[in-house]
């Protein structure tokens, strides 16, 4: 049984579909992508994946188990994690505590223990930054821990998320451009990053622009134009596929690949 | 380190104990005293918006309301029922609870100017019932409070209320400061951030601004209870929309989030309409001044601005 699953989903805005009828499926420990053009329906659908926005038409399952237009908060619960193409970074916070906030489904301290201090509430607190500082090292910025997240670089900020989305031990984790704005040396960091996540049984669902980073990293690419399903399969396949060219990867898009593929 | 210590909740905690503890020794009369008090109770009530506006970022514009209900629990119980005042101010303290509970939960669905607006409106409304029910509340001049006895001992005069009001204080801080290190005010610190972050984090955003709005209702109505019994009196004014914005005020002036902020807040507030009597038709307009003055210069706050210097000037 697939870790995600989800078929025939669609939303529209006003007149325009933006999501139109697509579905796919990702097993753990696969990395899937999902590319296509600008304004092409890759951020929505994970929107609608992961419950910000409630889908007009189609399922989404975990596991089996129907997760169609849960909470946000109760799909983390079930093992739902995501980054942000536009940051959503707790700005006011370090970023140490921003990966703790990551932890807080495995946090077990009761409101009143938090609210008299009780040994348990500071146990939790110590304990829930042991484990924050340990994924910090991961995505390997240990040494800004204790900086301001509203002072750090773009770059930064990018695999902050990815370490606070893993704090939450997901199943399911979505990476909406975890490189862009990366520089290559970054990129290459992500990438690594991205490949351990799934080796440890992780089903990643990856949007990215960058097309090298895609085809050497993924085992499966969806390819969306206006909101629609255009193909899917392995990224060789995908790449090659003349109704792909036609429509998205053009000239361009086909020497990157080319050159990914060395 | 210095930042560490700084940042304590144990600094914190020492540094107020040591003032509530100093004040008294430089106090020249009982009147000083008295002040003092009053600004232990207000900054007890802005504690509660420390962590529902400082910590939550969920603003209330209402929340005199719920110091009335407090006030009124302690006047009308025992007048009323014949209840020990001590028991009306927790019956008080969990009507307000309840009672935020219950209109938390449509509230707090909105955002922004638009909850700022309902809360008012909330506020306004529970003024307007202090105001015209008299036969329970004695309308608009309000309600003498009985004389409070505890155990056997009365509990009246400036000094006595001094150190009641101190002693809250202390606790109220003391729990503030816990939520703020605890997973619960990390929460509430992130939905203040992103609530989209937060809720993918695992938390649920509605039920931790309820909680946050339940727990500043509680504060305000103990606060309410205590200025009520100290003062021996309780008028619908004590809930009116000015106060509310006053306290609002105390936690901005003082520095948003800031559980030291709120203490300082209150004090410029409560104190500075005080020492500006001497230019009679003026002191409105110059404590107004004086409000503008600080935010155009020290917009994050008295506390976080005075924190960073000291942290600037210590490394
Ligand atoms: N909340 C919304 N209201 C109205 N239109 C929206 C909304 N969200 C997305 N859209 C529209 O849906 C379409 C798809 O947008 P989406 O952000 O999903 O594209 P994308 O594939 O992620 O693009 P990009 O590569 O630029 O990130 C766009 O035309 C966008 O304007
Ligand atoms: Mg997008």
């Amino acid at each position: 049984m697939s870790l995600l699953r989800v078929e025939g989903l669609g939303i529209s805005f006003g007149g325009l579909v933006a999501v139109d009828n697509v579905g796919f499926s990702v097993e753990a420990g696969q990395v899937f992508s999902i590319i296509g053009p600008n304004g092409a329906g890759k951020t929505t659908l994970f929107n609608l994946v992961t419950g910000i926005y409630k889908p007009l038409r189609g399922r989404v399952t975990m596991g089996g188990d129907d997760v169609t237009g849960l909470a946000p908060h109760l799909l983390a619960k079930r093992g739902m994690s995501r980054t942000f193409q536009n940051l959503q970074i707790f700005f006011r916070m370090t970023a140490l505590e921003n990966v703790m906030v990551g932890r807080h489904m495995a946090e077990r301290s009761s409101l009143l223990s938090d609210l008299l201090g009780l040994p348990a509430a500071d146990r939790q607190t110590r304990a829930t930054r042991e484990a924050a500082m340990g994924l910090l090292e991961r995505v390997g910025l240990s040494d800004v821990a204790n900086a301001t997240a509203g002072a750090l670089s773009y770059g930064v900020l990018k695999r902050l998320e990815i370490a606070r989305a893993l704090a939450a031990s997901p199943k399911v984790l979505l990476l909406d451009e975890p490189a862009a704005g990366c520089n290559a040396v970054e990129t290459e960091a992500i990438d690594h990053l991205i490949g351990e996540i799934a080796k440890s049984g992780v089903a990643v669902v990856l949007i990215e622009h960058d097309m090298k980073l895609v085809m050497k990293i993924s085992d499966r690419v969806l390819v969306l134009a206006q909101g629609r399903h255009l193909a899917e399969g392995p990224p060789r396949e995908v790449r090659d596929n003349p109704a792909v060219i036609a429509a998205y990867l053009g000239d361009h898009g086909t020497r990157e690949a080319d050159r990914a593929h060395g | 380190m210095a930042g560490k210590l700084l940042s304590s909740r144990l600094a914190t905690l020492v540094l107020l104990a040591a003032i509530i503890a100093v004040v008294p020794l430089l106090a020249p009369s009982a009147f000083y005293l008295r002040v003092a008090a009053v600004v232990w109770v207000f900054a007890l009530a802005a504690l509660g918006l420390t962590i529902l506006m400082g910590y939550a970022g969920q603003v209330s514009l209402g929340h005199a309301g719920f110091l009335g209900i407090g006030g009124y629990a302690v006047a009308i119980g025992p007048a009323q029922f014949g209840l020990h005042p001590a028991l009306c101010l927790v019956i008080g303290a969990a009507l307000a609870g309840l009672l935020a509970y219950l209109v938390g939960r449509p509230i707090l669905k909105l955002k922004g100017y638009y909850l700022a607006i309902a809360t008012l409106g909330f506020g306004v409304i529970l003024a307007l019932i202090f105001h015209s029910e008299s036969q329970w509340t004695g309308g608009p001049d309000g309600m003498q409070v009985a004389r409070v006895t505890l155990f056997g001992w009365r509990l009246s005069g400036a000094v006595n209320w001094y150190w009641v009001t101190g002693g809250a204080l202390m606790i109220g801080a003391w729990i503030a400061l816990n939520i703020g290190a605890s997973p619960t005010g990390r929460a509430l610190k992130a939905l203040h951030d992103s609530e989209v972050a937060a809720a993918g984090s695992g938390i649920d955003v509605s039920a931790k601004k309820l909680a946050a709005f339940v727990i500043g209702a509680v504060y305000a109505a103990v606060a309410g209870g205590l200025l009520a019994a100290m003062n021996g009196l309780i008028t619908p004014d004590a809930a009116g929309f000015m106060h509310s914005i006053e306290l609002v005020a105390m936690v901005i002036i003082g520095g948003l989030g800031s559980v030291f902020g709120a203490v300082v807040g209150a004090a410029f507030l409560v104190v500075l309409p005080q020492a500006l009597t001497f230019m009679h038709d003026y002191e409105q307009a110059v404590l107004g001044f004086l409000i503008m003055a600080f935010m155009i210069f020290l917009p994050a706050g008295i506390v976080p601005t005075l924190r960073k210097w000291l942290l600037e000037r210590l490394s």
